[in-house]
This record gives structure tokens, C-alpha cells and sequence, in this order.
């Protein structure tokens, strides 16, 4: 029997724990920027308490596609730099994934390039479920 | 309360949540959804998807460190994420059928069975049984713990019971929006032969990616308002931060009995909320 293989390598290890940390830090960075800017700038959240109820209402749905998301960034809509900063967040372990597979077909480990490449898979059905369901 | 008031208590609430939970090895989630729905009167569903995405940020920021500490098996960690993932694919999906007076119910049990398993002695591990699935895929680890000053191996067993525990752990996930944790450890653990700092580190590697699959689902469907999500996620990394910090002298029993007591009060309320 070969011995306890732990890891697909340092060079993987370090190239994986600087993706989630960059990628938490910048969704982060987004995040906050936006709700500033929904702040701050005209028609945002309102400043009335009666707001609230429509924010966090049935209503508070919004557009969920790539044409209102770059529109909004370009008027730096806080909105649209919140949901840019949610989608980096959801980015950031699918990334992640991405990157074990490239690490493990360097490696001509079949296996384990089947099973992260699975795991994408789901993760990219689950973008597709979200619209059915 | 105005829009502004309603983001700084978000943002406060969530900083606690993520504090007190990582101060007890808990994620955030199972704190901020009680505290969404029942204190703040955000729907439960929505309260969901702002929690599931928290709990991404969170466990991809531990994560990072333990993966640099190379105290995570990998390895394990994205064979058991396979289970995990499809798991939290049923539970988002399934979200949209359970009315929201199920979703506290379902809740509820989750947060009694939490309060549980803190209160509990710890369990006695089961003897371990040759796996060959373990063996074929190199799942047997070891990593440097820095407290014992050594290398520590271990050999996985039951990757079979692990897969399934998982894939219930990933259908709590994304049913409601917590990281999955307090089901897959003690199994890990106990069953599975793995070291429980090994099993802290793996479990939290994969809640990621299962945060990730539900967050997508509620994204998709809408569900993740921008208004609430924005200032739980900042709220909750920034206290779990703030607690790995303290960490060193605080893990007393009070903080513990404490914590206990919260989740106890919470789970009795939502019960009475899913029986209203």
C-alpha cells in the first residue's frame, strides 16, 4: 500500500487558501461598499421606517440578470454592487473546486479529477435549479 | 425601526452571532436565522439566505487558515463534499415546497438537537474496520498539532457512513441555512477514526462549497435580499474573526451554558412560531 497521501501538494494548498482568502476579503470590501452607496446615494433605502417593510418584504425581490448587474455597476447602484459582492462570495469555493481539478489532472489522479469535476457540476446545476425551482 | 437602524442591528446581531459561535465551535447560522426571523421580522425563507451566505464567508475564512496550517484533509474533504453538495441541491430545492411554518419546526429540532449534542459527554469512538475505499483513494492523513508539539497520522475508516452522514448534513444546509457541521463532525470523529482538529478543519473545508450550492439555488429564485444579506455576511465574518481571536483563555463552561441557553430559547420559540 502506498503511504497516507494528505494533499495534492504545497504549491495547491497555498494557491487554495489564497483564492478563499482574497476572494472573502474582496466580497466583503463589495458588500460594504454597496450598502454605503445605497446609503448615500438617491434613490436607495429611504430613511423612513415604513422602508423597512418594503426592503424586507415578499416585493424585495430584484432583477437577477447580467444586464442590470453591469448596468447598476456602471451608476454604482448600491443594489447591484451588493448582489456583484454576493456573487464573488458565491464564486469564491467554486473557484476553489476549479483549481483542485486543474491541480489533480497535472497530477493524473483520474479519481480525483472525476470527483471535483462532480462536484463542479453540481455546483453549476445548482445556478440551473435556482432559476426552475 | 428606519432602513438604517434595521442595517446596524443586522450588522450587530450578526457580529454576536458570528462571535458567540465561533467562540463555542459553532458556525454562525444556526444564531442569525432565530435572530433574522424572530427579532428582526425578516420571513424565514429569506432569513435562510441571508445565513447561507455568511456561512460561506465564514467557513472559506477558517478555511483558508487551516489549509495553510495543513491541518484539512483535502482529500477526504472533496470526496465528502460530493455527498454534501448534493445534499444542500435537496435541500434548497426542497426550501420552496416547505411552508414557513415547517421550515421553524424542522428548525427547531435542529437547534434542540445542537443544544444537545454541547451538553452531551463526548461520545466513545467505535472500533475501527478495514475500508477499502479509504484505502484505494488515499483518504489517511496526518497533520503537525501544535499543541501536542507532533505529527499526528490517522487511518479514515466507514467512507461509506461518512458519504451518507454527509449528504444528510448538506440537506440541513441548504434546507436551513446553517453549515451542517454539528452533524458531520461527531460522525467523523467517532465512526470515522479522524482526529477531531482534523475533523474541525475538513468539515469546515466542504461547508463552503455546500454553502455555495444552496446560496446559488436561493440566489437564483431570488431569495437572497441584498438589503439583509449585505450586512449579516460582514456582521458574522467579522465577529467569527474577532472570536478566533479571543480564543485563547475564553473557552469556559460559561460562555458555553450560556450559549446553550440561547439556542434552547430560540428553539422554544420557534416551535411556537411553526405551531402558530
Amino acid at each position: 500500500m502506498r503511504p497516507a497521501a494528505q494533499d495534492p501538494g504545497a504549491g495547491t494548498e497555498r494557491a487554495i487558501s489564497r483564492i478563499l482568502r482574497a476572494g472573502v476579503t474582496a466580497s466583503l470590501v463589495t458588500l460594504t461598499a454597496g450598502t454605503l452607496l445605497s446609503f448615500l446615494r438617491g434613490a436607495g433605502y429611504g430613511s423612513r421606517p415604513a422602508d423597512v417593510a418594503g426592503l424586507i418584504g415578499p416585493a424585495g425581490s430584484f432583477p437577477r440578470t447580467a444586464s442590470w448587474i453591469l448596468g447598476g455597476l456602471l451608476r454604482l447602484d448600491g443594489a447591484a454592487v451588493i448582489v456583484a459582492g454576493l456573487l464573488l462570495l458565491i464564486a469564491t469555493p467554486v473557484l476553489r473546486v476549479a483549481v483542485s481539478i486543474a491541480s489533480f489532472a497535472r497530477e493524473r489522479d483520474r479519481a480525483f479529477v472525476a470527483i471535483t469535476s462532480a462536484v463542479l457540476c453540481l455546483l453549476l446545476l445548482s445556478l440551473a435549479l435556482g432559476r426552475a425551482g | 425601526m428606519t432602513p438604517l437602524g434595521f442595517t446596524l442591528a443586522a450588522f450587530g446581531v450578526s457580529c454576536l452571532a458570528g462571535l458567540l459561535g465561533s467562540l463555542v465551535g459553532v458556525g454562525g447560522g444556526i444564531i442569525v436565522v432565530p435572530a433574522l426571523s424572530l427579532l428582526m421580522g425578516v420571513g424565514i425563507q429569506k432569513a435562510i439566505a441571508a445565513s447561507i451566505v455568511s456561512v460561506i464567508a465564514t467557513s472559506s475564512g477558517a478555511a483558508a487558515t487551516y489549509v495553510s496550517q495543513r491541518i484539512t484533509n483535502m482529500r477526504l474533504g472533496m470526496v465528502l463534499e460530493l455527498a454534501t453538495v448534493a445534499g444542500a441541491l435537496t435541500g434548497a430545492y426542497l426550501a420552496a415546497f416547505v411552508p414557513g411554518r415547517g421550515l421553524f419546526l424542522i428548525f427547531a429540532l435542529v437547534l434542540t438537537y445542537t443544544a444537545w449534542s454541547m451538553m452531551r459527554p463526548a461520545g466513545r469512538s467505535i472500533d475501527p474496520v478495514p475500508d477499502p475505499l479509504a484505502d484505494r483513494l488515499r483518504l489517511h492523513g496526518s497533520f503537525f498539532d501544535r499543541s501536542l508539539g507532533l505529527e499526528v497520522s490517522y487511518r479514515v475508516f466507514r467512507t461509506r457512513l461518512g458519504l451518507a452522514v454527509s449528504y444528510v448534513a448538506g440537506v440541513a444546509s441548504g434546507l436551513l441555512g446553517i453549515g451542517g457541521g454539528v452533524f458531520k463532525v461527531p460522525v467523523m470523529n467517532l465512526a470515522m477514526g479522524i482526529p477531531i482538529k482534523a475533523c474541525t478543519a475538513t468539515s469546515n473545508f466542504m461547508i463552503g462549497v455546500t454553502a455555495a450550492a444552496s446560496a446559488a439555488v436561493y440566489f437564483m429564485r431570488g431569495e437572497v435580499i441584498p438589503f439583509v444579506a449585505a450586512p449579516v455576511a460582514v456582521g458574522v465574518l467579522l465577529g467569527a474573526r474577532t472570536g478566533a481571536r479571543l480564543l485563547g483563555g475564553m473557552r469556559s463552561g460559561t460562555i458555553r451554558t450560556a450559549f446553550v441557553a440561547v439556542l434552547a430559547v430560540s428553539a422554544l420559540k420557534m416551535f411556537m412560531e411553526g405551531l402558530k
